[in-house]
């Protein structure tokens, strides 16, 4: 697994994510530095409440940080409009959640078209699109059906193409394994790894430290919102690259 | 782009439950009532004229006592018109022919079973085929009155058809009592659908002012004009004739003349005041279809959470995710605003058969193509419009929390 640094897709600079709750204020993710390159494999690790769910909208550009910068593309995604936002994460970002989150009344053909049609894409050319993807993730006889219609593998994969719909640079997983049996499960990792070595990056929110080491390059350790440790595959080993910061240090020390 | 979002939008409606479509109920009880009624029309307006006994035929009535008397035209009257007020018309130049009416209540007997009714006079000469056209008389069996004929009558259509009143049809051939003379039935009216005239026995005038004792008293006067443009002058001309002969100033007539126009007025106001009723009951039931909306577009907002927050993690703009409720508002309004058009059409349709069999009539149903696009579209922008909170609401979601649904 050797890749070149290349592009840096996303980062976080110092970010910070604070929730009011009531009188009290929950601090969700407190200064993370988080920096993606371009065909990189990136897993964000962590039990739950370590905050990766909240990382991973702000590396999603779904929601913006209360201190700190994210960089979506170079560009600060705090300078966009809501709407050009959803514009831009549209187009660069592709989803794969959990729950696979695909549009119940909507076809499997219709789930994958309707990102491009909020991108402005022409009805054929959507059309024509969605069937490559669908042939891709080999799911091309199930077009036509309706996604309770078919198992949750096969809906997770329909998640796929409908994330890789508009060519994005990152495909973003949140927890993409999680409602699903190991044998699936390994399909659907399959794919995305297919899909990393044809040069996409891939980032994968999971709880799970094995699925974490076993596919991605770089994994980011968080634990009660801040960030533990970075590893990095080399060889076959993972080894601790931690930039130390500030927190850092405290993380070392313990 | 904006066909995207109907089709999107039909998706939608096509998962909906039962319950989307009761809050339609609104909208198309509304519009329902609006195309029946407009398709109605002129349908109703030839019904109640029929009842009023006006028909198309250009004719004016003069008669005394003014506007206001009650029973048959001119019976409550002081001052009766007189054989000579039609000889006067007659003079005047626009006239093409004045003949008089008497309409006198009597009594009507048969198989010893009494009633009361009127009966009308039909002159002699050529005011008789001014009179059966005047007021569109055909028989349906028998045959019509002829000169000559003293001791013979044409009934109107209930007699033959109201066969529980008299325990069988009275047929042409029957004998019948009138004021205890004894009189022989020529003919049978085709139906008018006017309780008055249906309900009409005929007479040869001489017959009648012999029976009734009427001397030269005539109650009503029907006046042909030469010419339908003549109408208003010439009713000027016999107002301002008669009040000579019954030295009267202008503003205290105690005649009335009248056309068939100013008859038809009055019976349009009536129908005017309906169908403003009906109007606005359509419209407080629209405005609850179109609340019915807002409803059950605020619920699938709340219920579609998740769906909005996944619209807008793949790119969906607030825009775009407002755009897509409007329309299946809209859609759903429409849809509601097209049960109602087939549902007006078909009462509609059905009611114009029904006045045709009522009154005898041959009025075909109209279909007012700008009545039902201006319905459709007028559905569709009440339901977008509904739409508009609810679609706002479902626009500015935050992405995240929408996710989580």
């Amino acid at each position: 697994m050797k890749k070149v640094e290349g592009k840096e897709v996303i980062r976080l600079r110092n970010v910070s994510k604070h929730y009011p709750m009531g009188s009290f204020v929950v601090k969700a993710l407190s200064h993370l530095e988080f920096k993606v390159y371009e065909g990189e494999f990136v897993a964000i690790m962590g039990p739950s409440g370590s905050g990766k769910s909240t990382a991973m909208n702000l590396v999603g550009s779904l929601d913006i940080p209360t201190h700190g910068t994210v960089y979506l593309d170079g560009e600060d995604i705090s300078k966009f409009s809501e709407s050009d936002l959803a514009q831009v994460r549209g187009k660069r970002i592709g989803f794969i959640f959990q729950s696979f989150n695909l549009i119940p009344n909507l076809t499997v053909k219709e789930n994958v078209m309707l990102p491009m049609m909020f991108q402005g894409t022409s009805l054929e050319e959507r059309g024509e699109k969605a069937e490559v993807l669908l042939k891709l993730v080999e799911l091309h006889d199930r077009m036509d059906h309706y996604p309770g219609e078919i198992s949750g593998g096969q809906m997770q994969r329909v998640a796929i193409a409908r994330s890789l719909a508009n060519d994005p640079e990152v495909i973003l997983a949140d927890e993409p394994t999680g409602n699903l049996d190991t044998k699936t499960g390994a399909i659907v990792m399959e794919f995305l790894e297919k899909l990393n070595k044809e040069g996409k990056t891939i980032i994968m929110v999971t709880h799970d430290p094995d699925l974490a080491e076993k596919y991605a390059d770089v994994v980011y350790w968080l634990l009660d919102g801040k960030l533990d440790k970075v590893t990095k595959r080399v060889g076959k080993r993972f080894v601790n690259i931690t930039r130390h910061g500030k927190k850092g240090d405290k993380g070392k020390k313990k | 782009m904006n066909l995207d979002y109907l089709i999107l939008a039909l998706k939608n409606l096509k998962h909906r439950g039962i319950r989307s479509w009761l809050t339609l109920l609104g909208i198309f009880i509304g519009v329902t009532a609006v195309v029946s009624l407009i398709g109605l029309g002129a349908g109703l307006q030839a019904a109640v004229g029929a009842q009023f006994g006006i028909s198309s035929t250009q004719v004016i009535s003069v008669q005394a006592g003014g506007v206001n008397a009650f029973g048959a035209p001119g019976s409550g009257a002081a001052n009766k018109l007189q054989m000579d007020d039609v000889d006067a018309i007659n003079g005047l130049s626009n006239v093409e022919l004045a003949i008089p009416r008497i309409i006198s209540p009597a009594s009507f007997e048969f198989r010893d079973i009494v009633s009361f009714g009127n009966v009308v006079s039909i002159p002699n000469g050529e005011g008789r085929r001014f009179a059966y056209d005047a007021m569109d008389l055909e028989v349906m069996s028998g045959r019509m009155l002829k000169n000559g004929d003293t001791n013979n009558v044409v009934l109107g259509y209930n007699f033959w058809g109201d066969e529980e009143t008299y325990g069988e049809r009275i047929v042409p051939g029957k004998n019948v009592l009138i004021q205890g003379e004894k009189f022989k039935v020529v003919g049978i009216l085709e139906k008018k659908g006017s309780l008055l005239v249906d309900n009409m026995v005929f007479m040869n005038e001489e017959p009648l002012r012999d029976l009734m004792n009427y001397g030269d008293d005539v109650d009503l006067i029907a006046v042909k004009v030469r010419g339908e443009d003549l109408m208003d002058r010439t009713k000027e001309d016999i107002e301002k004739l008669m009040r000579q002969r019954r030295d009267v100033d202008a503003g205290e007539e105690d005649f009335d003349v009248s056309t068939p126009e100013a008859m038809m007025e009055t019976v349009n106001q009536v129908l005017g005041g309906v169908q403003a009723f009906i109007v606005i009951i359509a419209s407080i039931s629209i405005l609850v279809g179109a609340l019915g909306i807002v409803n059950t577009m605020t619920t699938s907002v709340l219920e579609r959470r998740k769906e909005i927050g996944i619209m807008k993690a793949i790119g969906g703009t607030n825009g775009q995710v407002f755009m897509q409720f409007f329309f299946e508002s809209g859609m759903l309004g429409l849809l509601g605003g097209l049960v109602g058009v087939v549902l007006g059409t078909i009462i509609s349709t059905a009611g114009i058969l029904g006045i045709n069999n009522f009154i005898g009539g041959d009025l075909s149903p109209s279909f007012d193509f700008v009545l039902i696009g201006g319905a459709l579209a007028g559905s569709f922008v009440i339901g977008a419009v509904a739409g508009i909170v609810p679609a706002m609401q479902a626009a500015k979601q935050n992405p995240v929390e929408a996710l989580r649904g």
